[in-house]
């Protein structure tokens, strides 16, 4: 497998306080990384590094070995637990918004066949994550796990190279966590996504991911416990299913050759 | 059953909403009747026959001097320095705002001088806007500007800079330059808050029109107010006072209608 994204000794601090020191890792394309660790272990930086809000202090961020610009972009997607959707857009007009924008830079809103094409778009993907039947819902009509599917689809319609979850089930109930899991997963599989989820449930980072890496401190000065920053303590690849099984042997895109 | 529970039916709700404002009529007119026990030719506290004949005299009769039908003319007069003033205003807000709101740079460079405006007192700039642009409709219309316009603005920057961080990641993530996320997602989202603003504003901007008119005009409700203040005419003032309520009243429950009908997803409802 190909590495997608890498991270070069990687630091991030603010002033005197370091959040995340020497960081060094290879994210493989098509993998399920599940991020956990301690609340204030620097695993929101860590998104944030990827997402490119953020610009790290020292080191580089390399995506397809290209550095990566601090500035959120279309191949990055993401999913937060919460204000993921636009609450002023139906299910239907929040999924066509990245097609829009692409294609109308000035009005960004699509008329006649463009338009035509994107909606189609947009609704083959909501029936790809289960709403097929709510298109022109507002996020207010729906429940929480509609709404995280609704912003699943919005992102996936950008085809983005990494998506990136934010604790994207956290606030949901454990059975509606249970089919957004099994969602995920099929759409991992479907789309051969790289998919790079922080959180806070440990049973949920091994259920999904095909790595999990933990953030946290290696050092500690009770003294002054600002100056150490977090880095990756533990890196364990789940070997039993590292790669989705292959739909057919011929060669695919994955690199299963 | 406690207070805190008690729902009111729609009915009764018309019925306990109408009873102060007929209590306060009967009062009145008590009052009225009595001063008039007392000495007919009272001119404080008017009986509605007498409103109704001077009224009539403005609303029917023309003007012997200017021809113009008064009551109508004062009304159309008012109403459109107010509108005038007001559609500056919102557009102001429209860009100045969500500028401000949407864009740190333009918040850097402007917003201190937005909050300068907004904590002067405007009445306090009413003579220098008579110097500068003369007696005329401008400055009354600037008056209403100058006076509304730094409120709505803050306000609606500060809905803008509110609007959760990670909507404005997430469009990012969806390709959206500047440009796009402010007419896409600020701007949408900034308009039934700006509705909210006006209606907001528009007690404000009555005050600010009827103090221009009072200094210096030549007809609008305001003028006509002050100007038979001086005859101690209770008589006419009262009417048109009534008659600014209701304007303002029909005001905001359009803006009200207008929000719900235009963003029925900012109101909570099962659109």
């Amino acid at each position: 497998m190909s590495t997608l994204l890498s991270f070069r000794d990687v630091w991030v601090e603010y002033g005197d306080r370091i959040i995340i020191e020497k960081l060094d890792l290879d994210i493989a394309a098509g993998s399920f990384v599940s991020v956990v660790g301690p609340s204030g272990a620097g695993k929101s930086s860590f998104l944030r590094l990827i997402l490119g809000q953020e610009a790290p202090t020292r080191g580089s961020i390399l995506l397809d070995g290209v550095p990566l610009k601090p500035e959120c972009g279309p191949d990055r997607g993401v999913v937060f637990q919460r204000y993921s959707v636009f609450p002023h857009l139906s299910a239907l007009r929040n999924t066509m918004l990245g097609l829009e924008c692409a294609q109308s830079p000035f009005t960004a809103r699509l008329f006649g066949e463009s338009r035509r094409k994107a909606e189609e778009e947009a609704t083959a993907m909501l029936e790809a994550v289960g709403l097929g039947h709510s298109l022109h819902l507002y996020p207010a009509q729906m429940s929480g796990g509609m709404q995280q599917r609704l912003a699943i689809a919005q992102a996936l319609v950008k085809r983005p190279r990494i998506l990136l979850l934010d604790e994207p089930f956290g606030a949901l109930d454990p059975g509606i966590r249970a089919d957004m899991h099994a969602l995920i997963r099929g759409l991992w599989q479907e789309y051969a996504l790289t998919i790079v989820m922080v959180t806070h449930d440990i049973r949920e980072a091994f259920t999904l991911g095909t790595r999990v890496l933990a953030l946290d401190k290696r050092r500690h000065d009770p003294h002054a416990p600002h100056r150490f920053g977090a880095t990756a303590i533990y890196d364990l690849p789940l070997r039993n299913r590292t790669e989705p099984t292959p739909p057919s042997i011929t060669i695919d895109a994955i690199g299963n050759n | 059953m406690r207070w805190v529970n008690r729902q009111v039916r729609r009915g009764d709700r018309l019925l306990l909403g109408a009873a102060p404002i007929v209590v306060l009529a009967l009062v009145y007119l008590v009052m009225a009747a009595n001063r008039h026990a007392a000495n007919p030719l009272d001119k404080i506290l008017p009986l509605p026959g007498s409103m109704v004949e001077s009224m009539s005299v403005l609303l029917f009769q023309p003007d012997p001097l200017s021809g113009q039908l008064v009551f109508w003319a004062d009304t159309l007069a008012s109403l459109q320095r107010l509108g005038i003033g007001l559609g500056i205003s919102t557009l102001c807000t429209l860009v100045v705002g969500i500028a401000l709101g949407a864009l740190p740079p333009v918040r850097a460079t402007l917003g201190p001088l937005v909050t300068g405006i907004a904590v002067i007192p405007p009445i306090a700039l009413l003579p220098i806007l008579f110097i500068a642009l003369g007696l005329g409709e401008t400055a009354k219309v600037a008056l209403i500007v100058i006076g509304v316009a730094p409120v709505m603005i803050r306000d609606i920057a500060a809905h803008v800079a509110s609007l959760p961080r990670e909507q404005i990641i997430k469009a990012q993530t969806l390709g959206a330059s500047s440009w796009q996320v402010i007419i896409r997602v600020a701007l949408p989202q900034a308009m039934p808050r700006l509705i909210h603003a006006i209606r907001l504003a528009l007690g404000p901007a009555w005050v600010f029109l009827i103090s221009a008119e009072a200094i210096a005009s030549d007809v609008g409700l305001g003028y006509r107010i002050f100007l038979v203040r001086r005859y101690l005419s209770m008589d006419v003032i009262i009417p048109y006072v009534a008659w600014i309520a209701l304007l303002a009243i029909l005001m905001d429950v359009a803006l009200t209608v207008l929000s719900r009908r235009l963003f029925p997803w900012a109101h909570g409802e099962r659109h």
